[in-house]
């Protein structure tokens, strides 16, 4: 089964830690991209870089700023494999932002 | 390494299909469901209950099931026991259902480094489901304590199993003093013929079993507590040491609250008010109903008037509304 793992971190936090904590953090999740049960996923930049578009009556329209204003921001995912959510909850606690004030959501991805 | 690839594929396709027999017979219709405890052996039991109780599912969804899979109600009579309408008993165990499925939440006994968390949430569960009982639908606490004996029959090993079930017999051993008709009646003056011996002997029996495997936990504590408070003379010195090492692992201020009681029988009401009034649960009725009855032994009347009618304010059940006019009208 595939599961996303979406990382919510808050603001902030990554930039206010020390250089070389920061290293840390990074390789850890470096590390979990390496785990060979991850199938990929990604970093996003920051929510100020991030635009909205809707498209309502036909018409696209192009808001800047993220669609959901949350305290917690979606900063990236992994795509896991794995047997049983068990599992998967126990990679998901390994992500930092999960023990770093932020929270990651664990749903199964649908497979075709 | 063929081989090995092999066998780990057979391995899943196994645990497959296990995982969808097991998924079917939560699947199983209303009518052939209550058949589940026969088909169910043993072992599966206890990776159902464990199924049930995942973190995952919403808690009330985990009570449900877990009655619903286990404790043999009908979904009819689970969804009476907890005040909803069948319809929305029925909805939240198809959700809870599919969630399982949809989710891999699996059936299985967790792996050792996870089952202490994951235990806590069942027995969570099953003394959820004898609380429920235990404010006067009996049929309730009956099935927890039942579901009690299943549980320590699948894990003879571990303590706070036995004592989460001595924990439920020595409560449920008083259930037909508690209350005098419609009234509550509190410990102290409690009929003591109408307590249920037999209940007694095998909470205690279950106590001893978790003692012996060294347990220490909340409620090994809680059931040793229990079990001091149904002795001839109570020693009160020790039910409050007792309540002090489970306020250390709860930091709980309700467990504090019920240390401060022990105290107070013990004989320092001083002391015991000294607790109580460091306490910040503002909003907790048992706070104000404890402090009132320290103030009237202390002599402060008015003061005492004054705590047991904001209890009376926080009060919703009528005994306890009844119980507490009572209790002013004596002052």
């Amino acid at each position: 089964m595939k599961y996303a793992m979406l990382i919510h971190v808050k603001p902030g936090q990554f930039e206010a830690m020390a250089e070389d904590e920061q290293r840390s953090v990074s390789a850890e999740y470096f590390a979990l991209a390496d785990d060979p049960r991850s199938q990929g996923g990604a970093e996003l930049q920051g929510i100020e870089t991030a635009t909205t578009v809707r498209v309502r009556d036909g018409q696209t329209l192009t808001t800047d700023g993220p669609y959901a204003d949350t305290k917690e921001v979606f900063a990236g995912y992994y795509v896991f494999e794995a047997d049983t959510l068990d599992e998967a909850i126990e990679f998901a606690a390994r992500i930092p932002a999960a023990r770093l004030d932020g929270a990651i959501e664990v749903r199964p991805v649908v497979e075709r | 390494m063929t081989v090995t690839a092999r066998n780990r594929a057979i391995d899943r396709i196994r645990r497959d299909r296990t995982l969808v027999e097991k998924t079917r017979q939560l699947e199983v219709p209303e009518a052939t469901m209550d058949e589940l405890d026969d088909t169910v052996i043993e072992d599966e039991r206890l990776e159902l209950i464990f199924t049930c109780c995942h973190p995952a599912l919403a808690l009330e969804a985990q009570v449900a099931l877990t009655l619903r899979a286990l404790g043999g109600l009908t979904t009819a009579e689970i969804a009476h026991a907890f005040l909803v309408s069948e319809e929305t008993m029925k909805r939240r165990l198809t959700r809870a259902k599919t969630k399982i499925k949809a989710t891999g939440i699996p059936f299985a006994v967790p792996a050792e480094h996870l089952l202490p968390d994951r235990l806590d949430a069942v027995l969570a569960v099953v003394y959820l489901i004898y609380n429920e009982g235990y404010s006067g639908r009996v049929d309730l606490a009956s099935e927890a304590i039942r579901l009690g004996r299943v549980l320590a029959a699948l894990m003879p090993d571990e303590p706070e199993v036995h004592g989460l079930l001595a924990l439920m017999h020595i409560h449920h051993a008083r259930r037909e003093a508690r209350f005098s008709g419609e009234e509550l009646v509190l410990l102290e003056d409690q009929d003591r013929s109408l307590w249920d011996a037999e209940e007694i002997a095998g909470g205690r029996k279950a106590l001893d079993r978790a003692l012996a495997l060294r347990g220490r936990g909340t409620y090994v504590l809680q059931a040793a507590i229990a079990s001091l408070q149904v002795d001839e003379r109570i020693d009160w010195n020790e039910v409050a040491a007792l309540y002090g090492q489970l306020a250390q692992i709860t930091r709980s201020p309700v467990v504090e609250l019920n240390r401060a009681v022990a105290v107070a029988q013990a004989g320092s009401t001083e002391q015991a008010l000294e607790i109580v009034e460091q306490l910040t649960l503002e909003d907790y009725q048992y706070l104000h109903s404890t402090r009132a009855e320290l103030l009237r032994r202390l002599g402060r009347t008015n003061e005492a008037r004054e705590a047991f009618e904001r209890a009376l304010d926080l009060a919703s059940s009528p005994r306890e509304r009844r119980f507490l006019k009572r209790r002013i009208a004596e002052l």
